[in-house]
């Protein structure tokens, strides 16, 4: 009964001493709020160091999201690299939750802190990749899958990924 | 039964197997890569490893390879014991050390092999610090992808493509960390059966180019169980489906049909799906002569008042449609009225086909050929006309060497101690075809005409009834009838394989009089024939009939999916559309005869719609849609019936179910059918069956483009299975299992989760049920020697098929069409000299509008015989017995083309 009564007070006692600290509270639109760079909003593609496409449409980010709302296909260019033919996140359904963005094994698919998406009509909110799609490397400045993977893509030949050794010559004879 | 320990269970399992086998079959996972259920075992790769203890007092036990360990009383075995886990972790690492950072573009991603054990076997991260190994690719043909830098070389691609398949152009070369499998030289992979190699291999090096064009993972991709419609075997396929496309095909597993492999038609070829001659609306010409498309309804109403002014109504159905297409067409025109569609010949061996399948001689499934020990080949090219079949003559013949191992005590799963061992020793198939064969290389092959092949057939039934070959058939040289006799008598197990390749009755009654022969004192005897399309059976057990008689005249036609320029010859159809006032098509794609159509109403295909399917087994199966098609396109037999009920026909036939329980109660010869798979009441713990996986992504963005507004899912009334991925899916019966998955087991290698044993049935039985069984007694035949072939010089046009291009709907895939071969006119010197052509000159098939056929000379080619590839163009011409051929004197060899005549992919 006392302990309960304590609390009560404290309880009170913590809520006054608020009223002295600073106000979290901004005047938004006027005034912007920090929102820090891992902040979970607005989705973009991004691009890699080189100012390629960083999308493989691998489709990870796409079967991660919990509510369904990435599509896309897959395509590829003459040199053997694969880019989205499409890319659709219906964000009048998305939960900001970050999934896709931890799925991504390109760093392609990223969060912003940007969350001013309020539309008066629905389908506003459905972005095609030329709305997604940004000019640099957002978040990550330094890294391209491309360099890593062993596939060939034009001005990559087979061994010249990080990590490769020349191609093999088959018909070496040498033990 | 043998009683063994394992992890400290007592389990008492067949000593049969090995012990990956037995332990797969118990499931329990276990990694492993070079063994396959089809291949037997290697123990290349060591990921299988268990531990094994000599009793119960050893505490170290050693590690063995489970692939390689046979089952023997009491043996002890710990597989999931920290030892043997640990082993296996770090085998699969030292197998990933060279593994690019591929799986997000690897097309096998999502349902790949090496992914799954990787897991199955904890291997996480890369301690490895050095360079990887890397190859360059190779160009393998339209089909086939090749990235070999992730090859983990485990051997299953050779072993699959040499000593399985019998193809020689893909090899292991090099040696250590180099070693490369591939082909010698850039170049499309000659064997017909090479798509296998996408799910032989467990890993992205082999790839589906065709899916990888419009890819879509695993997970992702809406899926049901169909039936392979490019020839008359029925092999059962998953069709599957992204964004209202059809994007591959991938094979189905059925104990009793194709097993855990398909032909690379069946594979590659249903990219007519997508093709854009799609007829897509209905479309009625208008008095101009110009087509207009027009509504669903308005069309219906056009047709029935068509239907109800017209004094005659004919319908030709069609070997390539659904069996509850053609039992509609021919209850809405009556069974006088009702045609098959079928050249003549076609008909005639569709016909023997029925006949035999209703008596006592049995027809194996392609499973069961594998059991047969003498096989004789009359006329019937496997590989061109009925691909899969090859693929199991090619073990049949392998029992020889199974013999010599179990005599030696070698068990069959030991794949390479069996070759060894057997070497060059085959069980006997004798190949009696007019051109080369490419199961010539393990079998005995003679080349004759067809009238000959015929001739042979018949000495053959003669010789074994009267115990004694007929000295005067044995005069011919090329053809030893007495070892044949010999081999067929001798064997506990003989087959005769025949059918419709070419074109000719008299062969498959030759090969009825053989069985039958051998049927009087071998209860073993197997008949198999194979007819030309995928739905033959069907069309002639509804109709004997094949076209209305010349000059018969009728207000209305509706010939149903059937293109009846590519059967009967142009003057032929000419003459019969002359007498048709009214002719409605309903067909999927644009072909000759719907572009002379007044009424067209698009058809769905198999990929779209439910349908049976009789193979040439006599085993009705369904097949089910993987989407719903586009617009008012619809299934054939959805069209007849709306048509059927404006007739006031068929009016409580409301539902497909009911309509099979219709034809079951009309024609009780087929009253199986309507077990051929659950009907639409089906549910597995109340639910229906989803067609998408539980994984699927994307559904409320993928037509957010058209409207944010998602709509339902379409609701599939006719079928246990939803287009959604609501549902039940791991219970499925295997005639409705939409793909094949199980936790932990992306790739189709799941498919052990389903079988009662590995390599086995399914576990609720095998999907399809035989129709047909019979105790009469076949027709015994008289040879025809009054026919043809009995004149000396008489000339004769001999089809040939091929597995790309003969095939009328996969011929639309781009991808077969570009392996087609182009017209040639194949002849020995004797015949070009009797026929006055030589190397640079066409003949003619027909004094009409045949094509012409530029003129290829080889020796082997048996006398008398002028080899004509079955294509589009040529086929309607190439069964005619009375056709005519003369040299082409208007012919001038396209420039710089004139050795290049495809006569055979093989050089
Ligand atoms: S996970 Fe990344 S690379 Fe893959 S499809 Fe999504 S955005 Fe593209
Ligand atoms: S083969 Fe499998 S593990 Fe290797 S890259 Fe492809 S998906 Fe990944
Ligand atoms: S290519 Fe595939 S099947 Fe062949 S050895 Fe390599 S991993 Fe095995
Ligand atoms: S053998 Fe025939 S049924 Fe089987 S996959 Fe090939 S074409 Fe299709
Ligand atoms: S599966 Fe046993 S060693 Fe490869």
């Amino acid at each position: 009964m006392i302990e309960a009564i304590i609390s009560q007070i404290r309880t009170l006692w913590t809520v006054f001493l608020h009223s002295f600290s600073r106000p979290e509270t901004v005047q938004y639109p006027e005034q912007m709020p920090y929102l820090a760079p891992r902040y979970r909003g607005r989705i973009i593609l991004t691009r890699d160091p080189d100012g390629v496409e960083r999308c493989v449409a691998c489709n990870l980010c796409a079967v991660a999201c919990p509510v369904d709302c990435i599509a896309l296909q897959k395509t590829e260019d003459e040199d053997g690299r694969w880019y989205p033919e499409f890319f659709r996140i219906n964000f009048s359904r998305c939960i900001m939750c970050g999934f896709c963005e931890e799925a991504c094994p390109t760093y392609a698919i990223q969060l912003t802190p940007d969350f001013e998406m309020c539309e008066y009509d629905r389908q506003n909110m459905v972005y095609e990749k030329e709305h997604l799609l940004i000019d640099g490397p957002g978040k990550y400045p330094d890294y391209s899958f491309y360099r890593v993977a062993g596939k060939t893509i034009g001005g990559k030949d087979k061994g010249e990924a990080e990590n490769e050794a020349p191609p093999v010559d088959v018909k070496s004879l040498l033990p | 039964m043998t009683n063994i320990t394992v992890d400290g269970r007592l389990l008492e399992v067949d000593d049969s197997d090995n012990l990956l086998q037995v332990l797969l079959g118990l499931g329990e996972d276990l990694p492993y890569f070079c063994w396959h259920p089809e291949l037997g075992s290697v123990g290349a790769c060591r990921q299988c490893a268990v531990v094994q203890y000599m009793n119960e007092d050893d505490k170290r036990g050693r590690v063995v390879m489970s692939c390689m360990t046979a089952i023997t009383e009491g043996a002890i075995f710990s597989v999931q014991g920290e030892k043997a886990s640990n082993f296996r972790t770090s085998v699969i690492e030292n197998l990933m050390l060279n593994h690019p950072h591929d799986c997000p573009v690897c097309e096998e991603g999502g349902e790949c092999h090496l992914q799954d054990m990787t897991i199955m076997a904890g291997h996480r991260d890369r301690q490895y610090r050095h360079l990887k190994t890397t190859f360059r690719n190779q160009y393998l043909g339209p089909f086939i992808g090749h990235e070999m830098n992730r090859c983990i070389t485990c051997y299953r691609c050779v072993r699959y493509y040499q000593d399985y398949a019998g193809g020689d152009d893909l090899s292991a070369f090099a040696s250590r960390d180099r070693i490369y499998f591939g082909r010698s030289a850039d170049g499309v992979l000659e064997n017909e059966f090479a798509g296998n190699l996408v799910e032989v291999c467990p890993t992205g090096v082999f790839t589906d180019k065709i899916l990888s064009a419009h890819y879509t993972r695993k997970w992702d991709l809406q899926s049901a169980p169909a039936v392979c419609t490019g020839c008359s075997l029925g092999c059962n396929i998953t069709v599957s489906e992204r964004y209202g496309q059809l994007r591959r095909i991938h094979n189905r597993y059925n104990g009793e049909v194709n097993g855990y492999f398909l032909c690379d038609r069946g594979r590659f070829g249903a990219e007519y799906v997508n093709s854009d001659d799609r007829i897509p609306y209905c479309g009625i010409r208008n008095t101009d002569g110009i087509y207009e498309a027009n509504s669903a309804k308005n069309t219906l109403v056009h047709v029935g008042a068509l239907l109800r002014d017209a004094k005659t109504i004919i319908g030709i159905g069609s070997p390539r449609a659904s069996l509850e297409a053609n039992f509609v067409l021919r209850t809405l025109v009556g069974e006088d009225n009702f045609y098959s569609g079928l050249s003549g010949p076609e008909a005639e061996i569709g016909s023997l086909l029925l006949s035999v399948l209703k008596s006592n001689i049995k027809t194996p499934s392609l499973a069961q050929v594998e059991d047969f020990d003498a096989i004789l080949i009359l006329g019937e090219d496997t590989t061109n006309h009925a691909p899969r079949l090859a693929l199991s003559l090619r073990q049949a013949v392998r029992n020889e060497a199974k013999n010599l191992a179990r005599d030696a005590r070698i068990p069959l799963w030991a794949d390479a101690a069996v070759r060894k061992l057997a070497q060059d020793a085959r069980s006997p198939m004798f190949i009696l075809t007019s051109s080369d064969d490419r199961l010539d290389d393990v079998g005995i092959p003679s080349r004759l005409n067809p009238d000959d092949i015929a001739l042979a057939g018949f000495s053959i039934a003669e010789a074994i009834n009267s115990h004694a070959a007929n000295d005067d058939a044995d005069n011919d040289s090329r053809i030893n009838i007495a070892s044949i006799v010999e081999a067929l008598t001798n064997a506990s197990k003989p087959l005769i394989v025949t059918g419709s390749s070419s074109s000719s009755p008299e062969i498959v009654k030759a090969a009825i009089n053989v069985a039958n022969a051998l049927a009087k004192h071998n209860d073993n005897t197997g008949l198999i024939i194979c007819t030309d399309e995928a739905n033959t059976l069907a069309v002639v057990s509804l109709g004997e009939k094949s076209l209305p008689e010349a000059g018969a005249a009728a207000d209305v036609a509706i010939v149903l999916e059937n293109d009846l320029f590519q059967r009967f010859a142009d003057a032929a159809m000419e003459d019969w559309l002359e007498h048709v006032t009214n002719l409605i098509v309903i067909d999927s794609l644009d072909n000759s005869l719907s572009s002379r159509s007044d009424v067209v109403l698009p058809a769905a295909t198999f990929a779209e719609a439910q349908g049976t399917y009789i193979n040439n087994e006599g085993r009705a199966q369904r097949s089910f849609g993987a989407f719903k098609p586009k617009g008012d396109i619809a299934p054939s037999w959805d069209w007849l019936l709306r048509l059927c009920h404006g007739q006031d026909l068929l009016q409580d036939v409301q539902h497909i179910d009911e309509l099979l329980r219709t034809i079951a109660e009309i024609l009780p010869e087929l009253a199986l059918i309507v077990n051929a798979a659950p009907d639409a009441g089906f549910r597995d713990h109340g639910q229906k069956i989803a067609r998408m996986t539980h994984r699927q992504s994307g559904r409320t963005a993928m037509l957010a483009d058209v409207s944010v507004h998602e709509p339902k899912q379409p609701e599939d009334d006719n079928s246990a299975l939803t287009y959604s991925m609501e549902g039940a899916n791991q219970a499925a019966p295997g005639s409705l299992r939409a793909f094949t998955w199980s936790p932990g087991w992306n790739s189709n290698q799941s498919i052990n989760k389903f079988q009662d044993e590995i390599s086995g049935h399914l576990q609720d039985g095998d999907p399809g049920i035989k129709l047909f069984t019979g105790s009469s007694a076949v027709a015994h035949f008289v040879s025809d020697k009054s026919g043809p072939g009995s004149g000396n010089i008489r000339i004769r046009v001999v089809p040939r098929w091929h597995i790309f291009g003969s095939d009328e709907l996969s011929n639309k895939s781009q991808a077969i069409r570009s392996l087609a071969p182009s017209p040639y006119a194949l002849l020995n010197p004797n015949t070009a000299e009797n026929l006055n052509v030589q190397t640079g000159d066409a003949l003619k098939l027909d004094s009409g509008d045949a094509p012409s056929l530029p003129v290829s000379i080889e020796d082997n080619v048996p006398d008398g015989c002028v080899i004509c590839p079955v294509l589009e163009t040529t086929r309607a011409y190439l069964h005619l017995s009375d056709g005519v051929l003369s040299k082409d004197d208007d012919w001038t060899a396209p420039d710089g083309q004139e050795d290049v005549i495809v006569s055979d992919r093989r050089p």
